[in-house]
């Protein structure tokens, strides 16, 4: 036996070059989603904080921690932070650029120096938005309502609404390469019917990026050059008319949500199929689910406006979509359940936060059903009953489909893999601290307790300290995952390509990858989620 | 190269068939149509526009797919334009209950 | 032979070949004119919520539009999207100067819709009717007539921006035509440069007749 040889570590896309030159002018897919994966957490803890401040405030009825005015400026930072600089970047920006070429067996994607655009148009628009805060901030909430932002508010809407604006080109262009990618750049035998749901999920947010963020862009664009200019095209002193804002904004706002929300659906799709062992239960539906999602999720847009002054024909029609726009959604949910049907279920960390998905997105979704009835809605538009809607479907759906994906996905992004007892026990944090500080909420709306208002009546304060409590054990939950996924990438066990037995070309090549990918373009001739053929027990031979 | 290479002629003649279109829109707007000429410039726009999206864009040798993506985008201006207008233009219909 | 070593100069690693290359460029072109057409598209909205509830006001302001200059400059940039399907075309036959001629017509064209535009905004500005605390307007409806001339400075202003963006590229391609970049077997960034003009001129088919045509039928 040969004395022991010190291995050689092969080149991969994390040591293929060295020095901060190779990582702030790389082309390459990967190198960029992690430089979003750095960027967008820094602006999880940014929004985190404000919210930390919201709840802190709401322990107490009256409004004894800041000034009403700075209680404005808190909620909107949370607002703005998360949604546009967390959320919609969130899963395509780091795990879809990461995934989507080793997925369809690409060396990368199809315009790889946008790709590096994007992210710099993002970081950009960020240190736009903390010039914003730092300056005091923007008070008309994330939602930029004319005429207060246009004519009234005292605060830096211009700034605040210009790096929104900014953000959004970054988003168009992940968009735009993803599409272009996913139809120009698969591999051969990659047909559409192979594809990983991921992709669809991913292509459908893509769609809904270029299709819906440019209105935003217009949108913020007048709203800063009617402040700046005086040029009134929302004002209503000339005739104006704030719900044209309020349109063009939920033209946009709207279909966001499903931006945010597919690619986390995409990611449950991956994780439901490897720890059940099998193939998603009607893997076409699933498919076109995801695109009814985002062709539906643009015909929904008033029912934000339901109160808000517009015609009552209008929105008995909108009513009518809305209600429509949660079947794609709810046969995804019926499918994935189907698919663990007498499959071989682990209970890994990332199956944790899908199982957690599925319930909590559920209960969202399905109070988003009763927003859509315009006599419950008239009674719960602007109480926290909306507010405890939609953050069961961003943190208990999306954030949670982003940890998972993260846990799945991070032997193959780093090497290593994380520790999973530290896992399971950040996971309980975030369940139990989620449902804490949200379910309250749905109790508090009902009851009548407005959104957006830092005092409330005494009876109310039970509640809120059970959500304020309930946040910070969220918190933990969230703060956990940051210090053990580090010490993994120095401390971690070594992955190998495919510690989960997954299906996906992504794990049939290294952890982590090499630079290009794939040492030879991979010929697909099997179908998407063949874990019959993973999981067929190997030939042993009788002799060596 | 798999498309054709479009002819001088071809584009001249769309070249002058824009002009002609454009000075009949302006003309047209000296009549008095009433509400019809919002009508007429719409088509005649819509014509113009045909005109430079087949043959200056080369849209009729493009493949199947950039043709679904442009009519997906005009599909949702459309779909903007139209459903938006749905509360605008019934703001003043009466409950009728 | 020289040709194919230009195209495979050009190559980019990812992908397989150039037909590849080039179509997904133009792919990837005409998904950003569907941004372009959205980004547009909301203020086309404004104009038709407004020209709805108001039209008398919108009459009023359109009438104040020099329906002359408007219709020369849309003249102008029909003859600007010939000569750049004219450079493309002469880009396919290997004509290089000729591609070079109809680029450098194609941004003088562009830079001749954008003085003209310049003069209207001064008329504009002379008349008092830019939007803004100087604005002064005799008419049935001033108030809404302002809004009329809010959305023309907006659509037209994002317009020459993208007028002046767009020469720039004329003027990058046109650089490169010189420098002999540009032949039969590797034509793709002038055709997806000629639809992104063809684009623009395509916006201001719509812009003018809405802007400017709303009737000229004189009382």
């Amino acid at each position: 036996m040969a004395t022991a040889v010190q291995p050689v570590e092969p080149t991969n896309y994390l040591n293929a070059d060295y020095g901060i030159k190779s990582w702030l002018l790389t082309t390459d897919h990967k190198r960029i989603a992690m430089l979003y994966l750095i960027s967008i957490t820094f602006f999880f803890w940014i929004g985190g904080l404000f919210a930390m401040l919201v709840r802190l405030e709401l322990l107490t009825p009256a409004g004894d921690l800041m000034q009403a005015d700075t209680y404005n400026k808190v909620f909107t930072m949370h607002g703005v932070t998360m949604v546009f600089f967390f959320l919609i970047p969130s899963v395509p920006a780091v795990l879809g650029n990461f995934l989507v070429p080793l997925m369809i067996g690409a060396k990368d994607l199809a315009f790889p120096r946008i790709n590096l655009l994007s992210w710099y148009i993002y970081v950009a628009a960020g240190c736009l938005w903390l010039y914003t805060i730092v300056n005091g901030g923007v008070d008309t909430g994330w939602t930029f309502y004319t005429p207060l932002s246009t004519a009234f508010s005292n605060t830096h809407v211009i700034t605040g609404a210009l790096s929104v604006f900014i953000a959004g080109f970054s988003s168009i262009f992940t968009g735009l390469n993803f599409i272009v990618t996913i139809h120009r750049m698969r591999a051969p035998g990659m047909t559409w019917q192979r594809l990983p749901l991921f992709l669809w999920a991913n292509y459908a947010a893509a769609v809904i990026m270029v299709l819906g963020t440019p209105v935003l862009a217009v949108t913020l664009l007048l709203v800063a050059l009617e402040r700046a200019f005086n040029i009134g095209v929302f004002n209503p002193q000339l005739g104006g008319d704030p719900l044209l804002f309020q349109h063009l904004f939920w033209f946009y706002s709207h279909p966001a949500v499903y931006i945010m929300i597919l690619p986390g659906m995409g990611v449950i799709s991956e994780i439901v199929a490897c720890f059940s062992r099998k193939r998603i239960f009607g893997y076409n539906l699933v498919a076109l689910a995801s695109i009814a999602i985002a062709v539906l999720g643009f015909l929904v847009w008033a029912h934000h406006m339901f109160v808000a002054g517009i015609s009552l024909y209008a929105a008995l029609v909108f009513s009518l979509l809305s209600f429509f726009v949660a079947i794609p959604s709810a046969i995804k949910v019926f499918n994935w359940t189907a698919t663990m049907y007498k499959g071989s279920i682990r209970f890994d960390t990332p199956m944790l936060y899908a199982l957690g998905f599925i319930g909590l997105f559920t209960i969202g979704g399905l109070t988003g059903l009763f927003l859509a009835c315009l006599g419950v809605d008239v009674h719960v538009h602007d109480t926290y009953f909306i507010i405890a809607h939609f953050h069961y479907i961003m943190v208990g759906g999306m954030v949670m489909a982003y940890m998972g994906g993260l846990h799945f996905w991070w032997p193959k992004i780093s090497g290593k893999l994380y520790p999973e007892a530290w896992a399971k026990l950040s996971a309980m944090f975030v369940f139990f601290g989620f449902n804490l500080t949200f379910f309250p909420q749905f109790v508090l709306g009902y009851m009548g307790m407005p959104r957006r208002y830092q005092s409330y009546p005494p009876e109310f304060q039970v509640l809120n300290v059970l959500s304020t409590a309930g946040a910070s054990i969220l918190a933990v939950g969230y703060v956990l995952p940051m210090i053990y996924f580090l010490w993994s990438l120095r401390y971690g066990q070594n992955a190998g390509p495919n510690p989960w037995n997954a299906a996906g070309l992504e794990w049939k090549t290294a952890s982590p990858p090499p630079t290009f990918n794939f040492d030879v373009t991979p010929v697909v001739n099997w179908e998407a989620y063949n874990y019959d053929e993973l999981d067929k027990p190997q030939e042993v031979p009788l002799a060596s | 190269m798999s498309e054709p290479i479009t002819s001088i002629k071809t584009f001249t003649s769309v070249w002058i068939a824009l002009l002609i279109l454009t000075g009949t829109t302006v003309g047209v707007a000296y009549l008095n149509l009433g509400a019809f000429s919002v009508v007429v410039v719409i088509v005649i726009a819509t014509i113009k526009s045909l005109l430079v999206a087949l043959f200056f864009m080369e849209v009729r040798y493009s493949p199947a797919i950039t043709k679904v993506v442009i009519i997906a985008g005009i599909l949702w201006l459309l779909i903007m334009l139209l459903l938006s207008l749905t509360d605008f233009a019934s703001r003043s219909w009466s409950l009728g209950l | 032979m020289q040709a194919s070593q230009t195209a495979a100069h050009e190559l980019r690693h990812h992908f397989a070949d150039m037909d590849q290359q080039r179509e997904t460029a133009s792919f990837g072109m005409w998904i950003f004119l569907v941004t372009e057409l959205m980004f547009f598209g909301g203020l086309f909205l404004a104009y038709l919520v407004y020209r709805f509830l108001y039209p008398t006001a919108f009459l009023e302001g359109s009438r104040h539009m020099n329906i002359n200059l408007g219709a020369l400059n849309t003249a102008v940039l029909i003859c600007s999207s010939l000569t750049m399907v004219l450079a493309v075309r002469c880009a396919k036959t290997n004509q290089r100067k000729l591609t070079v001629i109809f680029l450098l017509v194609t941004m003088l064209l562009g830079l001749a819709f954008m003085g003209v535009k310049a003069i209207e905004y001064h008329e504009h500005w002379v008349a008092r009717e830019v939007p803004g605390p100087a604005f002064q307007f005799e008419g049935t409806d001033p108030r809404h007539t302002q809004i009329f001339f809010s959305l023309y400075f907006a659509m037209t202003g994002l317009h020459a921006l993208h007028m002046i963006i767009g020469c720039g590229m004329v003027l990058f391609l046109m650089m490169n035509a010189w420098r002999g970049l540009y032949n039969s077997e590797y034509y793709n960034p002038i055709e997806i440069g000629g639809l992104y003009w063809h684009f623009v001129d395509i916006v201001w088919i719509w812009l003018f007749p809405l802007l400017y045509l709303i009737s000229h039928q004189h009382v």
